[in-house]
């Protein structure tokens, strides 16, 4: 049997509002074994992107273990965490967050950028065969500001795969498209996922997409049902 | 560091405020200190000149050389101090000159100093006759050309133009460079309560033996005189002209302040840039960016903006230097000058943008996927 990707056990996040303990996560527990793909679903405030957040080593949990890729990220200080997301975490964020003055190549190269640890004609390669199969290889020199919506979606999933992360998560990856767009960027998502054998937390209050997924998760009030 | 130089060269744009604003202070910056040097050149350069290490003058003078007499026994005093190598005599005369051509009441100002041993830029003794004198090419200015014979002081004693020495001036005038008798001779003429008799100067100036620290040696000076001297190394001297401190501190205080705004100019311009990026930074951050390296490009592009806004700076500076015709205003341009300046304002560059290191630590990476705090 091999290790989930992402295992959160009886995890708890509160916070200190003016003197007042307020729990966005509460005992959750969750699996996702490598190459599954799950969505999250919940209203908003229910606590799905701090669950998010927590899984993508962005948060550190209040109580609670928290393993990615068989690591125990638990009790790593904000340094580790950062090179830990930088090796083996992928996002695609709700608002693209593209940088504007970079091009559709540079924005997936950004990420070896920071971490300053491949080659840069490797790095070039890589982000090259990433748009070619994101079907954006004549793009490939165009600004973000010069992409359309789908188009920079789509860049924002070549940039998640850049380090070859063991799980990506996305953050309401079609909410800023419609209807027909969202749909075609979830099949996206999903070929690349599967493709790599990568597992997937995609984030959603959309049921629509929870078919591009293998599975639902559904969260209330900081509560994972199961 | 690859990010911040890329938006910097796409997005000229976002940088073209800051740029002019420190091009502005740059300008300023060099200005001033062009400025005070010019001014500081025009009082201290006939000083700084001297071809000796320490200036000597009688106690109780002040340090001025109206006022100092260093009679034949008291040279011989110093003469004998160990560490002195030699000596030479030297007198002042500041006079009104008449010069040919010019109004009855357009006087030239001129200090007619009477050497022994000629200072730098100045031709040696022996290509001096009796009654002509090398002139400092200020006096241009005032129409003075080579061969002309100018009329000293209100006995009008006539001194000869021999010819022009470059850039030696004395408390903001212009000086004429003669040989003791023919000084001495237009100081007594001209100022008989200050006459001095044959072998007595104002001062000297002493050249200090081989290794001999100037400052050490002025004091050993004063010890073997037993207080009849004041001895001042020769900077020591040129800062000693009245006004000279005064003028330098106050010009400094100026030169400070402008940095002071550059520093303001930088943090705010920067501070806003940050608060504009406080997305990109939190997506950058979630990829793995760490803090470090994105203070790192903030600090960078505020020393390139401020490197590219120096060098415009440098640019106008030099073009004003040029543009300005010599001996109206006094204003010197130094290599040192520019590159004092340059400094400065790199170090401002750098001050200012640490005033955003706080607002980039805060960034919280989660913050880019939808707030969670």
């Amino acid at each position: 049997m091999t290790t989930p990707t992402l295992q959160l056990t009886d995890v708890r996040k509160t916070y200190e509002v003016g003197g007042e303990e307020i729990v966005a996560l509460d005992h959750a527990t969750l699996t996702v074994e490598a190459d599954e793909m799950v969505s999250l679903v919940g209203p908003s405030g229910s606590g799905k992107t701090t669950l998010c957040s927590i899984a993508g080593a962005l948060l550190r949990a209040t109580e609670g273990r928290v393993c990615v890729a068989g690591r125990d990220i638990s009790d790593l200080g904000p340094k580790e965490l950062a090179r830990f997301r930088l090796e083996s975490v992928g996002f695609v964020f709700q608002s693209v967050n593209l940088v504007p003055f970079l091009t559709a190549r540079e924005n997936l190269m950004v990420v070896d950028e920071l971490g300053g640890r491949r080659r840069r004609r490797d790095a070039r390669k890589r982000a090259d065969q990433l748009l070619e199969e994101l079907g954006l290889a004549d793009r490939a020199d165009n600004l973000a500001g010069q992409l359309s919506g789908g188009q920079r979606q789509r860049v924002a999933v070549g940039r998640a795969l850049m380090n070859e992360p063991e799980l990506v998560l996305f953050d309401e990856p079609t909410s800023a498209l419609d209807t027909e767009l969202g749909e075609q960027v979830m099949e996206l998502i999903r070929t690349e996922m599967k493709s790599r054998g990568t597992a997937a937390v995609v984030v959603t209050h959309d049921d629509r997409i929870t078919r591009f997924t293998d599975r639902t998760v559904r969260i209330c009030d900081g509560v994972v049902e199961a | 560091m690859k990010l911040a130089l890329r938006e910097l060269r796409r997005r000229p744009g976002r940088f073209v405020t800051a740029t002019v604003i420190l091009t502005l202070i740059a300008s300023l910056l060099m200005l001033l200190g062009g400025l005070l040097d010019g001014l500081d050149s025009g009082a201290t350069s006939a000083v700084l000149a001297q071809p000796g290490d320490v200036i000597v003058y009688s106690s109780g003078s002040d340090e001025s050389f109206i006022r100092s007499r260093i009679d034949p026994d008291l040279r011989g005093s110093v003469d004998g101090v160990e560490g002195v190598e030699g000596s030479a005599g030297i007198g002042v005369a500041q006079l009104g000159a008449r010069v040919p051509g010019a109004g009855p009441r357009d006087l030239a100002d001129v200090v007619v100093f009477g050497h022994e041993l000629a200072p730098d830029g100045v031709p040696p003794l022996d290509e001096l006759d009796a009654g002509t004198g090398w002139a400092d090419v200020s006096l241009r200015e005032d129409g003075v050309r080579e061969g002309m014979t100018l009329e000293l002081g209100p006995r009008r004693t006539p001194i000869e133009v021999a010819g022009f020495v470059d850039g030696l001036q004395y408390s903001g005038q212009a000086t004429l460079w003669v040989d003791p008798d023919t000084w001495r001779a237009t100081l007594n003429e001209n100022r008989p309560g200050s006459g001095l008799a044959d072998g007595v100067f104002q001062a000297l100036v002493v050249r200090a033996a081989d290794g001999v620290d100037p400052e050490q040696l002025a004091g050993w000076i004063d010890d073997a005189t037993d207080g009849a001297t004041t001895s001042l190394s020769v900077e020591a001297a040129a800062a000693a002209i009245p006004g000279v401190e005064q003028q330098r501190s106050v010009f400094n205080q100026i030169i400070s302040a402008t940095v002071g705004v550059a520093v303001v100019v930088v943090a705010l311009f920067f501070a806003l840039l940050t608060v504009e990026r406080i997305g990109m930074y939190g997506v950058l951050k979630a990829l793995g960016a760490r803090s470090s390296t994105l203070f790192g490009g903030v600090v960078l592009q505020a020393v390139a903006v401020t490197a590219a806004a120096a060098l415009l700076g440098v640019v106008v500076a030099v073009a004003l230097d040029l543009a300005i015709p010599a001996g109206s205003i006094p204003y010197e341009l130094s290599p040192a000058r520019v590159l004092g300046s340059v400094a400065s304002l790199l170090v401002a560059a750098v001050i200012g943008s640490a005033f955003s290191l706080r607002r980039v630590l805060r960034i919280d990476p989660a913050s880019a996927i939808g707030g969670t705090t």
